[in-house]
């Protein structure tokens, strides 16, 4: 049981870790796709260990914790692929240094053929 | 190690919170809501175990239920289906 506490502390302390570096990015990167990948992929896996992480700690509190887990990691995605949609259609251009806007191509193509 | 974690976890609300209040477009608040909706989800989580109280856990996937249900749907408003 030592261990399993032991191991639960390490992902708690990285969990943190990687919420305090999607917060980060969320602050520094240029324009919204950018930050919408810094604030929910960074911010997945962090809340994702440092739930599992405080599960493992509590071995009571684990069944519910794992629930939450794998209500955050179906629920993250969904959010934000509809935020990156959404924010896709209501025009809001990339950064000036994006190479590939592959949303918009397609939707060219679609026009063409219609 | 408790300290630790609270500190980073406030570190991150307020940089995420000053993205809040300055972001440029509708966007990027709601990507910002998001993230703060993630890291209240993570924090109540944290001091379940702190206080140790099972309670908090509910409460925090409650939370994680009506912000994603929100976020959702302002995305759908941003889209202009709604």
């Amino acid at each position: 049981m030592i261990y399993l506490s032991i191991v639960g502390h390490l992902m708690v302390a990285l969990g943190s870790v990687f919420l305090f570096l999607g917060a980060l990015g969320l602050f520094r990167l240029p324009d919204v796709y950018t930050r919408m990948q810094a604030g929910t992929k960074a911010t997945t896996l962090g809340a994702l260990s440092l739930i599992i992480g405080v599960g493992l700690i509590q071995p009571e509190f684990f069944t519910k914790t794992l629930i939450i887990a794998i209500f955050i990691a179906i629920s993250n995605p969904i959010s934000s692929h509809a935020l990156a949609r959404g924010s896709h259609k209501a025009g809001i251009k990339p950064f000036s240094k994006t190479h590939f806007d592959a949303y918009a191509t397609m939707k060219e193509k679609l026009e063409e053929e219609l | 190690m408790i300290y630790i974690v609270l500190v980073l976890l406030s570190l991150a609300i307020i940089l995420v919170s000053i993205r809040f209040v300055k972001g440029p477009t509708p966007s990027d608040r709601v990507v910002a809501l998001d993230t703060l909706t993630i890291i209240s989800t993570a924090g109540l989580v944290f001091l379940s175990l702190f206080f140790d109280r099972s309670i908090y856990l509910d409460v925090s996937l409650i939370y994680g239920v009506l912000g994603f249900i929100g976020v959702l749907t302002i995305a759908r408003y941003l889209e202009g289906g709604l």
